[in-house]
């Protein structure tokens, strides 16, 4: 790090004698590539504009309208699924996001009895199919009379997204040099207190990405949202849009319109977390 | 690098905090420092303690009673049960390992094994090259590099029912776009879905899709962490575009690489969402994966047979973690720290 630049593309190789050639192949490369990320999520979104018996038109427009919109609105419990979703979503991340931090913090930082087994653990629950883990928890959720309750989603979610924020979030604190720790010991803080005044605040990129992961995870999952959650007011999204097609018969424009709905929140935690996506993603996964 | 500007204060803070503590410490260190372990220990336990705990009770549990499931022939016209107010006792029975052998021996498992081989391969190969490929580009100096890298990860970013739901959308035979450009160029329509080697193929191109902005976040970040030093020494010594590939880049991600392709493939394996959504396994069972079989046998055939289920379950693990094993043993022999 000689070189001070502030940017981040400061280590970049300085050549810049590429051609033209090389630059425009460099842009066309690039548009084809977001061109086909972008396509089929902009596809819905200007189906959602069209009449509802011209969805499966070719014409990128086709007398603009909000029907859609205001039939999924008025029409079906769309807000009350929503609703649903974001609160298990909600939880879901800002639980996941504090437990895993702290588990990564412990594994980062102590050496203890058991740590070999716990990491090991965390990587095999990723390898869990959940079409062995389904029927028994579903069981438990029975039993512990959690089922058709947000909370029993939010303890599902939390084993599928913990572990890979837990091993994202160690990776990220190995990033940051011990010596801060030291200093908090020397200054009487606890190893608690610490992580929680020290470390946290310095580990942003990190949370961001964990926060994103975990947001994301609860938002889009369908197997166990629809065995879970029965009954029209206790859907989430994902288990509404399945109910939405059969019993409308696979109306595509208010399908649609409803997709671009669901998206919104995510581009929004999206556009929040992107920022720290790279730096946050590296630290975690080149230690991983 | 945002980090960067409060941790080197607080590091200086950190450093005279240290030459202090050192002055006034130095009576008995080492019973501090036991003292210390045995209240470390206690606060790691406590710090890990709620993931564990979940972990045992929602994973653990489950896990044993899915092997346990697995050596038995349960089904649904055995297992307990309550209609109205009877209470139906389980009545299946312990058959040791054979579900196990009949897995093993049946065409089934091995035909259904072969795909999902097939499945993951392509998929982790298509999207580590093109992740890789475009994690380069956008390391270059080019001109609305923040604006491609954020259109690049949008798939990242829209749930995965909605985008497996705007495929289907695009595949739709009849009426879909894609077709309708093709017969539109004169070309005959597609049987995007229909058909058992073009649903194979759309069902690994939606997940390619669907998979790269997370390889290429996680390969732009570790090409952002290689000095651009190294690439200028090299230059100077001669080497071209090529060689400073295969020599800088190569090894600089070998890391992230080894995690996010050993990740990638226990995902893409297990990737219940994609197929389910996009085939249901069909046509016939032509793009069913081991996951969704099984999935399949606990809750779409009747008798819903868990046993069978559990033991497809079982092999899943048991191949994963066969494959980690190996993984693992392979970088530890090329000297990789892992």
């Amino acid at each position: 790090m000689t070189t001070t630049t502030p940017t981040p593309t400061a280590n970049l190789p300085v050549r810049g004698r590429r051609s033209p050639l090389a630059s425009v192949a460099l842009h066309v490369t690039l548009i084809t590539a977001s061109v086909i990320a972008v396509f089929p999520v902009l596809w819905v979104l200007l189906t959602s504009l069209k009449p509802a018996q011209y969805a499966t038109t070719t014409d990128f427009f086709k007398e603009t309208t909000l029907a859609n919109y205001t039939n999924l609105l008025n029409d079906t419990p769309f807000l009350t699924w929503f609703a649903n979703s974001l609160l298990v979503a909600g939880l879901t991340t800002v639980i996941g996001v504090f437990i895993s931090a702290t588990t990564g913090y412990a594994v980062s930082r102590f050496r203890f009895p058991g740590k070999r087994g716990l990491m090991w653990t965390l990587l095999i629950t990723q390898m869990f199919p959940v079409a062995v883990l389904i029927v028994p928890i579903y069981n438990i959720m029975a039993s512990m009379g959690l089922l058709n309750q947000p909370v029993g989603l939010v303890i599902t979610y939390l084993t599928i997204a913990v572990p890979f924020c837990a091993w994202m979030m160690k990776g990220f604190f190995d990033t940051i040099p011990r010596e801060i720790d030291e200093s908090g010991y020397v200054d009487g803080l606890t190893p608690f207190g610490t992580f929680w005044r020290l470390i946290l605040p310095l580990a942003k990129p990190g949370i961001a990405v964990t926060a994103f992961y975990s947001f994301i995870t609860a938002w889009g999952e369908v197997a166990y949202a629809s065995a879970f959650m029965v009954g029209d007011e206790n859907l989430t999204l994902a288990g509404g849009l399945q109910k939405f097609v059969n019993q409308y018969g696979a109306q595509w424009g208010p399908m649609a319109a409803a997709s671009v709905l669901i998206a919104i929140p995510a581009a929004l935690v999206f556009l929040f977390a992107q920022r720290h996506l790279v730096t946050g993603m590296s630290a975690g996964a080149v230690k991983g | 690098m945002a980090v960067d500007t409060p941790s080197q204060s607080v590091v200086k803070a950190a450093g005279d905090d240290v030459a202090r503590g050192r002055s006034r410490g130095t009576g008995k260190p080492r019973r501090a420092a036991k003292k210390r372990s045995l209240s470390t220990h206690w606060y790691a336990w406590a710090m890990v303690a709620p993931v564990t705990v979940v972990i045992a009770v929602i994973i653990g549990y489950p896990l044993v009673r899915g092997v346990y499931l697995s050596l038995t022939n349960a089904n649904e016209r055995n297992v307990a049960r309550s209609i109205g107010v009877n209470e139906i006792p389980a009545t299946y029975e312990f058959v040791g390992l054979d579900n196990y052998a009949d897995a093993i021996t049946g065409g089934q498992f091995l035909g259904t094994l072969g795909w999902t081989v097939l499945w993951t391969v392509s998929c982790v190969a298509i999207t580590f090259a093109l992740g890789l490929s475009l994690a380069n580009v956008l390391n270059r100096r080019i001109a609305g590099r923040s604006v491609y890298r954020m259109l690049l990860i949008l798939p990242w970013a829209v749930p995965g029912f909605v985008s497996v739901f705007a495929w289907r959308f695009l595949y739709n035979q009849d009426n879909g776009l894609l077709n309708k450009i093709l017969t539109g160029g004169g070309i005959d329509g597609v049987p995007w879905l229909n058909d058992p080697t073009w649903a194979k193929f759309s069902v690994i191109l939606v997940n390619v899709w669907l998979g790269i902005p997370f390889m290429m976040v996680a390969l732009l970040g570790g090409l952002q962490s290689i000095p651009g030093e190294l690439y200028e020494a090299a230059e100077m010594d001669g080497a071209n575009a090529w060689q400073r590939f295969r020599h800088i880049t190569m090894p600089g991600l070998s890391s992230v690489s080894t995690t996010v392709i050993l990740l990638s493939t226990i995902w893409t394996f297990n990737m219940f969402p994609v197929i389910f959504l996009l085939t249901r396994g069909g046509p016939g069972e032509a793009t069913q994966i081991l996951v969704t079989q099984a999935y399949k046998f606990s809750f779409e055939i009747s008798p819903r047979d868990f046993a069978q289920s559990s033991t497809w379950g079982v092999l899943i693990l048991v191949l994963l973690m066969i494959f980690a094993a190996i993984y693992q043993r392979v970088l530890r022999k090329q000297g990789e720290v892992w």
